[in-house]
């Protein structure tokens, strides 16, 4: 066998390192040596998210086609390096605290292993070893979500979580041996590509797609198949939440996308475009909706995050440009995303309050957690200059460009969509600031780095979209 | 002997819906995850049956299969781990008994 293939899988090979120095060093090390772990995973993932940014992607598939890494999928590993990197900022503090303290190296090593998974469902061009990047990236996440192992809603959310990924990868696997029955004995996403056409109007075909969108629908949350979402991300702990919410739900998407437009790709107008219209819909409006009675600030977020999966998934109308637009608008809710959800865990380590009704006058006791959340709602509603602005422009620009009547009306309604999402999301800043009252919650130090975190979420969310680097960077690895 | 591809896809397919009724009507949190089981391996089975029959010369159902089993064996050891640490918490595994997070 040649070993030398394995060279082309630099980015999980990083990873993989990583996750091997992080194991050992937490097995082996003294009790001395181990509150050195947390700044050594940060500082070592801070040099491999660098790594992953700067090394070129190699345009050759290997394993005779089942992995490719070209620039398009590196692009999109890096962009998840950096939300992960957030998320390991954010969550310094949690892991030291008493209850978890011991137990923080698993933090880590369930963290790196899903990256990895997630890496190979991005990299994967053979549906094998898609469900085996799948799996793993999904599987160890049930471990994460029962982390706090002395909170009963932990277990809720886990069981809740780990029923329901295995419902749908059961169903993503019947949909796939359906779709084998059409491919020419050939699993690779090519091979299907050039033969189901051969199965065009066949029942059998829609009902393989059907089950195919379904089984990733669960993983990215799309409605209908949402309903896990809320409980899930309410009762995880919320590094774990924050986690869940931008780094697999853009690795899904992504990987929906490969999926449907290389494999899926030529059946796209009579087969499966109308229930992606659909499905789309329904995300955006019924997210929203939800999303306006919540009074528990994560699941609040949970909705918002669905309806935001929905303006993701409006990327895989639109080709190559979609592509590009979908990475540009998933960093994009990376950094707007972490920055509500440190402040939201910022707040709730301290005191303990998760509740929509607890931020009243929060700008009175802590005017700078205020300013960030502030803007992380801006840039999560769509409000220039913020990033999210301009993340949405460019995701609705991709999807006219086609010049479709339908898509122009799809759009229409993701426009109206997000001036009800202003309505919601505004809530949180009305409370925050013009809502009178004392301040229930008292003012404390947040530490260094959390506050790093914050700096660095606040800047993306100011510069992202002003400057045009990381737009050009996702363009570029895109079209090349 | 010459037994058509349908009667294995038949087969499979009740078990297909088999697992999906018992994962919504079963109670029990055990059940469920032996209603998933049935789900998986009725998926399984389907590779298996259209490799066999639709692409004999090449073996990438059968081995797809293998994988697909060695996954639904860490699923079904990871929801286990769970379901345990519920029976501690709740004292039983009745999947009524963990509702309390709701709309």
């Amino acid at each position: 066998m040649d070993y030398s293939q394995f060279g082309a899988m630099l980015p999980e090979l990083i990873i993989l390192g990583l996750f091997l120095i992080v194991f050992l060093f937490d097995t082996f090390s003294g009790d001395g040596a181990k509150r050195f772990l947390t700044p050594l995973t940060t500082v070592l993932f801070l040099l491999a998210t660098i790594a992953i940014w700067i090394i070129p992607g190699c345009d050759e598939s290997v394993f005779g086609g089942m992995y490719i890494d070209d620039n398009a999928c590196k692009a999109m590993k890096a962009i998840l390096n950096v939300g992960v990197f957030l998320v390991f900022l954010q969550s310094a503090k949690w892991v030291e605290s008493d209850e978890i303290a011991i137990r923080k190296g698993e933090f880590y090593e369930l963290i790196l292993v899903t990256l990895f998974g997630m890496y190979l469902m991005i990299s994967a061009r053979h549906f094998l070893l898609f469900i085996i990047g799948l799996e793993s990236a999904s599987l160890p996440l049930a471990a994460l979500v029962a982390f706090n192992k002395k909170h009963y809603e932990s277990h809720e959310a886990a069981i809740k979580y780990i029923l329901t990924a295995v419902f749908s990868s059961a169903i993503l696997l019947m949909g796939l041996s359906f779709v084998y029955a059409f491919s020419g004995g050939s699993l690779y996403f090519d091979d299907i590509r050039a033969n189901v056409v051969n199965g065009q109007g066949s029942g059998l075909l829609i009902v393989a797609l059907a089950f195919v969108l379904a089984g990733m629908g669960f993983k990215l949350s799309l409605v209908p198949f949402h309903l896990w979402t809320a409980d899930v991300y309410q009762g995880a702990p919320t590094a774990i939440t924050s986690y869940l919410s931008v780094i697999s739900k853009g690795a899904a998407a992504y990987a929906f996308f490969i999926i449907f437009v290389q494999a899926f790709g030529p059946l796209f107008a009579d087969m499966w475009e109308w229930m992606m219209y659909a499905v789309i819909i329904a995300t955006i409006t019924v997210g929203n909706l939800f999303a306006i009675r919540q009074r528990n600030m994560k699941r609040f977020m949970a909705f918002s995050s669905i309806s935001q999966a929905g303006y993701v998934m409006l990327g895989v109308m639109a080709g190559g440009i979609g592509l590009a637009s979908m990475m540009f608008y998933v960093f994009i809710y990376i950094v707007s995303n972490l920055c509500a959800f440190a402040v939201i865990q910022t707040i709730e380590m301290n005191t303990g309050k998760v509740s929509m009704d607890d931020y009243q006058g929060l700008h009175k006791t802590n005017p700078k957690l205020s300013f960030a959340m502030t803007l992380a709602m801006f840039s999560l509603a769509g409000i220039p200059p913020f990033a999210g602005f301009f993340s949405k422009i460019l995701m609705f620009t991709a999807v006219t460009s086609t010049g479709s009547m339908a898509l122009y009306m799809l759009v229409l309604i993701a426009l109206i969509n997000t001036i009800i999402s202003l309505y919601y999301y505004l809530l949180v800043v009305k409370a925050m600031w013009i809502t009178p009252g004392d301040a229930k919650i008292e003012a404390f130090k947040t530490n260094k780095c959390e506050k790093v975190g914050l700096c660095l979420c606040v800047l993306g969310i100011v510069f992202a979209g002003l400057v045009p680097y990381i737009y050009d960077y996702c363009v570029a690895a895109v079209l090349g | 002997m010459d037994l058509s591809m349908l009667w294995y896809l038949v087969p499979s397919v009740i078990m297909f819906v088999a697992g999906v009724y018992g994962f919504v009507t079963r109670k029990n949190m055990i059940a469920l995850l032996i209603s998933l089981e049935l789900m998986l391996n009725s998926a399984d089975l389907n590779f298996v049956v259209f490799n066999r029959y639709l692409f004999p010369d090449s073996k990438e159902g059968m081995i797809f299969t293998l994988f697909a089993i060695a996954i639904a064996a860490a699923e079904t050891a990871i929801a286990i781990a769970i379901i345990v640490n519920i029976y501690r918490a709740v004292g039983n595994t009745d999947i009524d008994s963990v509702k309390k997070m709701k709309f």
